[in-house]
Order: structure tokens, then sequence, then C-alpha cells
């Protein structure tokens, strides 16, 4: 199946979504990878500088040019490994509705904590220019004390993808089941 | 006689290998990408495959990164033995990669181990990596290779036993089902055996560098095995999971057997700048 979703997402937006089908998303998009969720966890509710409420986290940091003081253009934002992100990814989502993560190569025990929630989508890595043609506008930078890479950029986004569904609301992960057919044909091949 | 090689030509030859590595895919990569979404049977694998060609297309056409990762910056360097007097390279190579950061641009990517302070400027001890290497010439061969996060991450070291040469297959292989979709399959696998802890992950690095399809027998029936588990472009399935694999070996103590596997993602970016004796130089 084909879905076009815009942000931000309710729980309706997502609970039919099922591995393998493929998603098209407009509407703003927050980056975040290992610094920005260290410094969500660590900051209190009261003092969040942005909103995270139906929220799709791109996991993701990109190469931006800032062209005059504040105004800032996106030159390559292709995602980067969410793998790193989960272990923060359960209290993530303990403390804010975040509807959709959006990465590359799958994460690590998180479809617990995604149960009827929140889904994990892909998008091809290394696809960097192609998705800067999705970034409709950059719209605000967080925390640009960590680094360009680590900050928290909020895109405006036009039909951003194809992005595939890696995990569901139901728990269901697309690579979790790829593993297992990978171990198999491993002991196939070394006979 | 005077060298012509001046500090500034080793500057612009650094900037433009640089920019030249990140915006264009050589092409025995991109044809074999392409050869591959030509062969793949599973339909999620081929869109990831259609998606990375549209990629490399928009950024060699726009002249913009690949990735947005656009790794830390490698430098192999051939020094002819016939350059003389010889300039002071490191330093013009160092301001090189500060000068494509804002030229091309790069993201800042270097950062204190520590502290995860960003220098800025990609930048910093020890970076840009850079391997001198000599032969009778009168050039400066300078080869970037920007390394990103993604794939580096995945690679390993092991020391195996010396009776163990026949275990290297199954290392291999669990090395890539260990990685999954982390390192942005299709990967290119380079392989080191033997030499020493250092030795064996420098072979593994500069295997990377080969012609994609120059392979031995040896190596396609090892690329073969990989492509059988199925991992697949970006680890969701498929019969491309690495587009080649490279060996390369040197003697090591006889009481030891290193071997490393450096992971590089389908963006295997490298360009190299010759610059002659003149000063003259060209992006091949």
């Amino acid at each position: 199946m084909e879905y076009h979703l815009k942000t931000p997402l309710s729980i309706e937006d997502i609970e039919s979504l099922r591995i393998g089908d493929v998603v098209y998303i407009s509407g703003k998009v927050f980056t975040a990878r290992d610094e920005a969720h260290k410094r969500i966890l660590e900051t209190p509710l009261e003092n969040m500088p942005f909103d995270l409420e139906g929220a799709a986290i791109y996991h993701c940091g990109p190469l931006m040019q800032e062209k005059e003081s504040g105004i800032w253009e996106p030159v390559a934002a292709g995602p980067t490994t969410s793998a790193r992100m989960s272990v923060m990814t359960p209290p993530l989502l303990e403390r804010h509705n975040v509807r959709m993560l959006i990465g590359k190569g799958g994460m690590d025990h998180v479809a617990d904590s995604m149960k009827g929630k929140c889904v994990y989508l892909v998008y091809t890595g290394g696809c960097a220019a192609l998705a800067v043609n999705s970034i409709t506008e950059v719209c605000d930078v967080h925390w640009l004390d960590l680094g360009m890479p680590e900050a928290v950029w909020v895109l405006e986004m036009d039909e951003f993808g194809p992005l595939v569904v890696g995990i569901d609301t139901e728990r269901q992960d697309i690579f979790r089941n790829i593993r297992e057919k990978v171990n198999e044909n491993l002991e196939k091949a070394l006979r | 006689m005077e060298s012509g090689i001046k500090h500034e030509d080793i500057v612009e030859a650094t900037v433009s290998a640089i920019q030249r590595a990140e915006t264009e895919l050589p092409d025995d990569v991109v044809a074999c990408l392409e050869n591959a979404e030509q062969e793949e049977s599973s339909e999620i694998a081929r869109s990831h495959l259609q998606a990375i060609l549209k990629n490399t297309g928009i950024a060699r056409r726009h002249s913009v990164p690949i990735c947005q990762d656009t790794g830390i910056i490698i430098l192999f360097v051939e020094i002819g033995r016939k350059i003389s007097p010889l300039p002071d390279i490191e330093q013009a190579l160092i301001e090189g990669v500060r000068k494509a950061t804002s030229a091309v641009p790069l993201r800042p990517n270097a950062v204190h181990p520590l502290t995860r302070i960003n220098s800025g400027d990609n930048t910093g001890d020890g970076l840009p990596d850079i391997k001198y290497y000599f032969n009778d010439s009168a050039e400066l061969r300078i080869t970037a290779v920007p390394k990103g996060a993604g794939s580096e991450n995945m690679s390993i070291l092991k020391m195996l036993n010396p009776t163990e040469g026949d275990s290297i297959d199954r290392l291999v292989l669990e090395t890539v089902r260990n990685a999954g979709g982390k390192p942005c399959p299709p990967v290119i696998l380079g392989i080191g055996v033997g030499g020493s802890f250092d030795k064996a992950a420098l072979l593994a690095k500069s295997a990377l560098l080969e012609q994609v399809n120059d392979m031995d027998e040896k190596e396609h029936a090892l690329l073969k095995k990989v492509n059988s588990l199925g991992v697949g472009p970006m680890g969701t399935g498929g019969d491309t999971t690495a587009l080649a694999v490279h060996i390369r070996t040197a003697h090591c103590h006889t009481a030891s057997l290193p071997v490393a596997i450096n992971i590089q993602c389908w963006a295997n970016r490298h360009a190299t700048a010759v610059i002659g004796g003149d000063g003259k130089w060209n992006i091949i």
C-alpha cells in the first residue's frame, strides 16, 4: 500500500501502516540524532523549545549552508544510522507523543515501546541530494551549540519519500525478519 | 632544478580532488549499481537502488555532495622522488581540507573524541588522515577519500590464530550479517589479511580504492557467498548486499593472523589529483 501523510500525525494516521508499505510525508519534520536525543531526555517538558506532539523525527544530521546570518539552505540531508538512537528511543516515546521515526538501517529492541503509538520508516541511506528536493523550507534550528549535524533542524517537507515502513504499530519489524533469514542463509553458505 | 610545485598548487588540487570525490561517484561504481538495479529481484531493493542512482545523478549535475555525511577526509599521497625541492606538503593538504569545507561545502564532522567539541573545519589532531607513499616520478598524486561513519563503524579487526585461515569466510559473513542495514548496503568490502594489527587495517582500507569489478576468482566466490545472505540494499532484503570484495594480503608473524574488514557504503567516493613537476594539475 502507498500512503501520503501530513504532520502532525495522529495515532489513526499511522495505525494501519504495515511493514513494507510505502509512505510519502509532508509538513514539519524535526531532525534529531545522538546529542539531540540526549538533550531532549535531559530537558524538562516545560523548558522544551519545540513541541513534539504528533511529530515526525528524522534521524539526520544535514549539511546546511548559511546564506546570510540566520538564513539557512539545505545542501544534503540523508538519513543517519538509526540504531545509535535505539537506547534513547523508548524513554523519548514515554515523554513525547512522537508518532513517526525516519532513518536508515533499522533499530534494536524498540518495537515494544512503539506498539500502538509510533512507526519507524526507512529512507534510502546516502540519498542526501535527493532528500533536499523534498525540503521546501528550513523553518527553524534549535540547539546549534551541539554543532551542525547534531542540532535540531525544523524542516518543511513536501512528499518526502519513498519511505518504507520498517517497524509498525503491531511490533512487526522488517529488519528482524530479514535477519532471521540471513542467519539461515549464512549457515547454508558455509556448508 | 627548482620545483615548479607551489604551496598554492597543492592547496587547490586538494580542494578539487575533495570536490570531485564528494560530488561525482566514480563511473565504475555507478555502472555496478546500474547493473545491480537491472538484476535485483526484490521490489523494495530495486526502489532503493533507483533512489541511489537518481541521487547520484542529481549530485553530479548540481555538483553537490552525494551524501550529507561528507566523511572524515583521508588522503593517500604519493610523492615523486624527483620532485625537488620538496615543498611543505602537509600544511598545504590541511589548508586544502579547510578550504574545501567552505567551498564544496562539507559538513563539519571532526570532533574531539571525548569532549565531542566540533573543530568546525574538518581538521584536528590527526585529521585529515594522511598516508604518505613514495615513487620514482616527478609528480605529486593526492587521492581524497571521504569516509563516512555509518560504514566505518561496522568495520572490524580480529587477531585470529595462525591455524584459523579457513574461518576467514565465516568472519566476513558474520560481519556483514551483524552490520545488517547499518552501513548502507550494497557495500564494498575491503579485507586485509596478514601484516600486523595496524597494517591489516591499512590493507583493508586501501583495497577499497581498487576498480570495483577487478576481482579474482577467490574474491568473486566470497562475493557470491555474501550476496547469498539476502541482507539486500539498506538491509530490507534482496540480492544485492555487496557490490565487490577486495582482499589484500601481507606477510605476517608466524604466530599471527590479523584480519581486518573495512566496510564501505555504496558511495565509494574517491578522486585523485595529479600535480606535474611544473605545478599544473588535473583530476583523474
